[in-house]
């Protein structure tokens, strides 16, 4: 197997997409495809602050409407913020950590297509009969009667959409704790590698519970159940628990790889170590096990009686201490440092205030007695979106620019970066600031329009007029990446200039093995400490030698497949009678795909040093 | 060592289940998947506890009406056995006894046949008996789905590791495919787990609370 690339043809190239196990590939369809759905959720959102720009509009339905915000809100937290985090996971973590891939890079893949085919599942909703209209929370009391299918799309796409994240979940905990290059202790490695195993940790533990509440829904909607049917004896308040205990998690396992992502940036961009990494750690890892034990505050007005509410509303707001400590650790870093103000950094900036907005916000919603009065209304919406946005998006956004040139090989224009943060920026809290007011002026959200006369006007055509401001930054982003593709300006291993973990150490994009020898790590910030010591690279932690890798495959596409298949003959089994068949057949492909992989032994291949030799002097010669 | 290398009872590593790197990651891989199954069946025994005897009306049968325990003793009894054998299975493996190991972990899917046909005379008998259906109230689709859970799981071990030992009948053992055959008797072991919280939470608290 010859590591010099080949000229492949278009049918080549996505023949290798289709069947690739490499992190850094998986990386960039977890890209494309989050990225996607991000512009299809944007869309949504825009379509909602349309419809609620001016009173008594009838820009859409009021069933539209509904099946509009279910929509919004699935897809931006299932279908693009965690895949747009995956990508990262996958392109960087193990670079960070000086590993050639991850532990299963099969299940990788299969991971991705799995997400993939749940998203195209559950948006293929809006062309057969309707979206899912019972909101992303789906509660049992509205789901279960709700009309048409499109509820069980919502169940079956995000069933298998959601395994494929655990999979992926554990595979990246099994990377992280086996993994590591030499010298890489648990406490010398990057914020950003920290904060993915404490999300995948919860990944693991979060998303068994969502498994069984969607089953039941499942049941429930299409095999004749009774879980959530009161006159049989059912309790819909079930769904609720299971729900959040997965719900509640997942807001974590978002934040936490976002505080990652700014742990790095602050420290490259402040040319200076990152203050407190201990305490950095041991907060994320807190507030990881925090996230588990505060799920009922989001039910603080279902009747679960004083005594929860307050244990609830407590463990809620300790949540704020970590945080608290991570936030003044961020400060301090810039504190005394040479701060570089490029796009990365700029996010980085904005995101402080803003998130601490989302922070001072969710200690008032924590609080459960005042919370009666906020439930249900636009402060919710406001404080959700300051959090989600204000730090999660700004993340992603932010990680775009910082890692494009490791993934890609070419850096995305400072300019038009920063261009795109300003109008992104602005209007994020020309649409949200507004909200809060909205909410405790009494707007109630997810109402399809207001009447006019109620002091609702101005501030809802305000909260519209941001939503184009955010819509301008992301098309000028998508406009900066076509550009930059297109022109193509090849960078060298450490485009920023100021790297300090060992993705800066190799070249950008990596060779598919990633490390031609496993880097020696002697402490935090290696490469920094190598430049500091007046070296050039890594010291290598062995000699050059074959190299073992894993063989592409076909089959986690088909596996996935299968269960796409059979999600169809589960939802149309009680209307015709193809149904069950198609369930069979379906099941039949998964089963027998991973029953092929079981029997058919897969060794991998080799990569012989000789050919690594001959890369280097074609490398030097170019 | 190799994962495709020749072995010999000489040779042979003292745990040969985890020699190899990929043999480590498919360890611990498999023990943190272990841990994401211990909360799907923890919501399933809450969801239980929560609709247990919630039924439309006072002729539907109740946990107290339905449970035997003599039956549920035998089944109880075959999956337990079939934990050991798995053990006795993997001490051979551990020795580099192919055959020893073959006979063991056919006397262990036997015993999980056993056990998967109590269980489905159980269900029928509830469902001819008391018309106590998956459909018939909350109670019943709260009870087939935690204990069909455990079922299909079951029945999925069984299919697993008759597919190991077919496709490696002709071979014997690898550092390729011990850790496979060794992963396999984890999730075996973890069946019989949730089956002892199953016998406790359904069967003796149906008779008793």
């Amino acid at each position: 197997m010859s590591t010099i690339a080949q000229k492949k043809g278009f049918g080549g190239t996505l023949w290798d997409f289709l069947t690739t196990v490499d992190h850094k590939k998986i990386a960039i369809l977890y890209l494309i495809a989050g990225g996607f759905f991000f512009v299809v959720g944007g869309l949504e959102a825009v379509f909602i602050r349309i419809q609620l720009a001016v009173p008594n509009n009838d820009f859409v339905s009021a069933g539209a409407f509904n099946q509009i915000i279910t929509m919004h809100g699935t897809t931006m937290i299932f279908l693009a913020a965690m895949p747009l985090l995956f990508a990262f996971m996958n392109a960087v973590m193990p670079l960070q950590i000086g590993a050639r891939d991850v532990a299963f890079p099969f299940v990788n893949a299969l991971g991705f297509w799995l997400f993939f085919f749940g998203g195209i599942f559950l948006n293929l909703s809006w062309f057969l009969g309707g979206a899912p209209d019972a909101g992303w929370t789906s509660y049992a009391s509205l789901a279960i009667h709700s009309k048409g299918h499109g509820v069980d799309f919502y169940v079956l796409g995000l069933q298998i959409a959601g395994l494929g994240t655990l999979i992926g979940g554990i595979n990246f905990l099994v990377t992280i704790i086996n993994m590591r290059a030499p010298g890489m202790t648990y406490m010398r490695m990057p914020l950003f590698t920290w904060s993915t195993f404490v999300a995948s940790a919860m990944i693991l533990f979060a998303f068994p519970p969502l498994t069984v509440g969607l089953t039941l829904m499942m049941f429930d909607r299409l095999f004749g159940a009774n879980f959530f049917e009161v006159a049989m004896g059912g309790n819909t308040v079930i769904w609720e628990h299971l729900f959040w205990i997965f719900g509640h998690p997942e807001v974590y396992i978002l934040i936490l790889p976002a505080f990652g992502i700014f742990s790095e940036i602050f420290a490259i961009f402040s040319r200076k170590r990152l203050f407190g990494y201990s305490s950095m750690v041991f907060a994320t890892v807190l507030i990881g096990f925090l996230g588990f034990m505060v799920w009922a505050h989001h039910m603080f007005t279902t009747g679960l009686g004083p005594v929860a509410n307050a244990i609830f509303a407590v463990a809620t707001m300790a949540i704020g201490v970590p945080t608290g400590i991570k936030i003044f650790n961020w400060l301090f870093t810039m504190w005394g440092g040479s701060v570089k103000f490029t796009t990365p950094m700029y996010y980085a900036f904005g995101f402080i205030p803003s998130f601490v907005c989302g922070g001072v916000t969710g200690i008032m919603v924590a609080t459960a007695a005042a919370d009666y009065q906020y439930h249900d209304t636009y402060f919710v919406v406001a404080h959700f979106h300051y959090v989600i946005v204000g730090g999660v998006v700004l993340a992603i956004l932010a990680a775009t620019h910082l890692w494009w040139p490791k993934m890609f090989g070419t850096m995305l224009n400072e300019t038009l970066g920063k261009i795109t943060f300003w109008f992104f920026f602005i209007g994020f809290h020309l649409t949200f600031f507004i909200q809060h007011f909205l909410g405790l002026w009494g707007m109630p959200r997810r109402v399809f329009t207001y009447l006019p006369g109620q002091g609702f006007d101005a501030s809802n055509m305000v909260s519209s007029i941001g939503a184009a401001f955010m819509s301008i930054g992301v098309l000028v982003l998508l406009y900066n990446i076509i550009m930059t593709q297109v022109k193509n300006v090849k960078v060298g291993n450490d485009p920023w200039g100021d790297g300090r973990t060992l993705e800066w150490a190799i070249p950008s994009p990596p060779p598919f093995y990633n490390f031609k020898q496993l880097p020696l790590v002697r402490g935090l910030d290696a490469l920094w400490l190598e430049k500091m010591a007046g070296k050039k690279g890594m010291t290598p932690a062995e000699p050059l030698g074959d190299i073992h890798m894993p063989n592409a495959s076909f089959i986690p596409f088909m596996i996935s497949f299968g269960l796409f298949i059979a999600a169809f003959g589960a939802m149309y089994h009680k209307d015709y009678s193809w149904g069950l068949p198609v369930i069979i057949l379906g099941l039949l492909v998964t089963f027998g795909s991973m029953f092929l992989r079981s029997i058919k032994d897969d060794h991998g291949f080799h990569i012989h040093k000789e050919d690594l030799v001959d890369d280097t002097e074609k490398g030097a010669k170019a | 060592m190799h994962a495709e290398e020749k072995m010999t009872y000489e040779k042979w590593p003292a745990a040969p289940e985890k020699t190899t790197l990929e043999a480590k990651n498919k360890f611990i891989g498999f023990w943190l998947f272990l841990g994401g199954e211990t909360t799907l069946f923890a919501s399933l025994f809450a969801t239980y506890l929560a609709l247990k005897d919630k039924v439309p009306s006072t002729e539907a049968a109740l946990a107290k009406d339905l449970f035997d325990l003599p039956l549920t003793f035998v089944a109880t009894m075959l999956l337990l056995t079939s934990s050991l054998t798995s053990v006795y299975a993997m001490y051979h493996m551990k020795n580099f006894a192919f055959k020893k190991m073959m006979v063991w972990l056919g006397l262990t899917v036997l015993l999980g046949f056993g056990f998967l046909g109590t269980e489905v005379y159980e269900f029928s008998h509830y469902v001819h008996t008391y018309k106590h259906t998956f459909t018939s109230s909350a109670f019943g689709s709260a009870f087939y789905t935690l204990v069909g859970f455990h079922g299909a799981h079951v029945a999925f071990g069984l299919c697993w590791i008759l597919s190991l030992m077919i496709r490696n009948s002709k071979r014997g053992l690898s550092l390729y495919n011990a850790p496979k055959f060794y992963v396999a008797s984890l999730y075996w072991h973890f069946i019989d787990v949730v089956w002892v919280f199953i016998f406790t939470v359904v069967y003796l608290m149906g008779m008793v609370g």
